[in-house]
């Protein structure tokens, strides 16, 4: 069995600084007319299938301040539980529901993602995960991406069976990653990411 | 037709070298301290979660999405500064092109001013420079974009710090996992070895790797320096698949 390693080194990761704004939501630091909209700003089309929920929370420091420039990327599954496929360079027509959102922290550290719930993804041992939503944040101060999931309270059973919640031993620690649902004309889903501290969220190395 | 070795297509990432990025928590660059996280990272396998990845195929750019000389002008004329071609390739580990992926930059202007409400820096602003574009790497793995040299700047950190010149980049690949956000330098510029930032990595080859090039022989003649920025992104690990024919 052949194991070789990498021939080239991945480049390094630098922090995304305070002015990340400009790069990746253009439109909400002021600088218009480049590109139409934010990518990622809105996630759904009306032909997205599948419940309409809000995604919400803030984002802490370790000295309880919120994070007010951060920026937050989630990646998640449809309805049914598939990735979107990839899209070739010349694709003509936006898929019903990309999957992939993006959205700045307010100066208060909320930040808020409408989409719709995921549905299970078969797992590396073929059982289906929980249902979630990955999440990568970053901003000044952050060297490296932040990588994380939020999964779903409202999902007890799926989440007692979920392939990476049970690497997680200290239940403590495991309720960082799981949003609470609060009822409303959209369903709320609530969870604030700590990047530090007695609630610090766990990250992932993957 | 047997035994048949596929070089890094099917498995999954390599796990990241840790130590060759910069750790969470970075004293020399102060707004670190509060915003690493303590604990160990935790540890899995990526999952069909992380080695998926959204695409942009369907996003059509504009034809100045990477000309952040005129993508942003007022008065139909150009951004001021030193004007510059930024090209490289975008690479996995395994050094195959990653083709179709999206590519953003973002940066200060020519005086070292930057398009942005938290900016205090007393240099002028450029009332034709925007800072920002994008640019989907080809089937060879190439972006390309035209923009001026952006300046140095001051922040406070310690008492007197400065950035050097540097480009903002953020890249995508195809699996969320390869998700990276960097910073560009340029060569020869001393400024570089003095910055807590970067100084944050600390393998000097690694910062090597973010210093761009100067291309003499992709300059523009009469109009543009042209530097060479390649980015590699984590590669697959190869498996082996048995009874799979040539080239499937
Ligand atoms: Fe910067």
């Amino acid at each position: 069995m052949l194991h070789p390693t990498p021939t080239l080194k991945e480049t390094p990761s630098q922090t995304a600084g305070p002015y990340v704004h400009i790069g990746m939501t253009p439109n909400f630091c002021g600088i218009t007319g480049v590109i139409d909209a934010d990518p990622g700003a809105s996630m759904l089309t009306p032909d997205t299938k599948g419940e309409r929920i809000t995604i919400t929370g803030r984002v802490f420091d370790g000295s309880g301040a919120p994070v007010g420039d951060a920026v937050l990327e989630i990646w998640q599954a449809d309805a049914d539980g598939a990735y979107a496929a990839p899209m070739g360079p010349n694709s003509n027509s936006r898929p019903a529901f990309t999957g992939w959102g993006r959205q700045p922290a307010g100066s208060d550290g909320t930040f808020v993602f409408e989409t719709i719930k995921p549905g299970r993804v078969a797992g590396p041992d073929g059982r289906p995960m929980a249902p979630h939503v990955s999440v990568w944040i970053v901003a000044r101060g952050i060297n490296i991406g932040l990588q994380t999931r939020i999964y779903f309270a409202d999902e007890a059973e799926a989440n007692a069976g979920d392939h990476v919640l049970n690497k997680i031993m200290d239940p403590r620690r495991r309720e960082t990653l799981v949003a609470h649902r609060q009822e409303g004309a959209v369903p709320r889903y609530v969870l604030d990411i700590h990047l530090q501290g007695d609630r610090e969220t766990v990250f992932f190395d993957i | 037709m047997t035994g048949h070795f596929l070089p890094g297509t099917d498995g999954v990432l390599f796990q990241r070298d840790r130590a060759w990025h910069p750790p969470a928590d970075t004293p020399g660059y102060k707004s670190s301290t509060l915003r690493a996280p303590r604990h160990s990272l935790l540890s899995f396998g990526p999952t069909r979660s992380e080695m998926a990845g959204p695409t942009f195929g369907h996003e059509r750019l504009g034809a100045l999405d990477n000309d952040l000389i005129r993508n942003f002008s007022q008065d139909g004329g150009d951004a001021i500064g030193q004007r510059l071609v930024v090209y490289g390739q975008v690479l996995d580990e395994n050094a195959r092109p990653v083709p179709g992926t999206l590519v953003e930059f973002w940066q200060a202007n020519a005086g070292g001013r930057y398009r942005h409400k938290k900016e205090g820096y007393v240099a002028a602003l450029d009332p034709n420079f925007g800072g920002f574009g994008r640019a989907i790497t080809d089937a060879q793995g190439f972006y390309h974009f035209r923009t001026v040299r952006p300046g140095a700047y001051p922040w406070p950190n310690g008492g007197n710090d400065w950035r050097p010149s540097h480009i903002h980049f953020s890249i995508f690949g195809h699996a969320f996992a390869q998700r990276l956000i960097t910073q560009m330098y340029f060569e020869g510029d001393p400024m570089i070895w003095q910055c807590p930032i970067v100084g944050t990595i600390p393998d000097r080859a690694a910062i090597e790797q973010l210093i761009a090039r100067l291309d003499r022989h992709n300059t523009t003649p009469m109009d543009a320096l042209a530097y060479r920025f390649d980015i590699v992104l984590r590669g697959r690990r190869s498996t082996m698949f048995e009874n799979r024919l040539e080239g499937n």
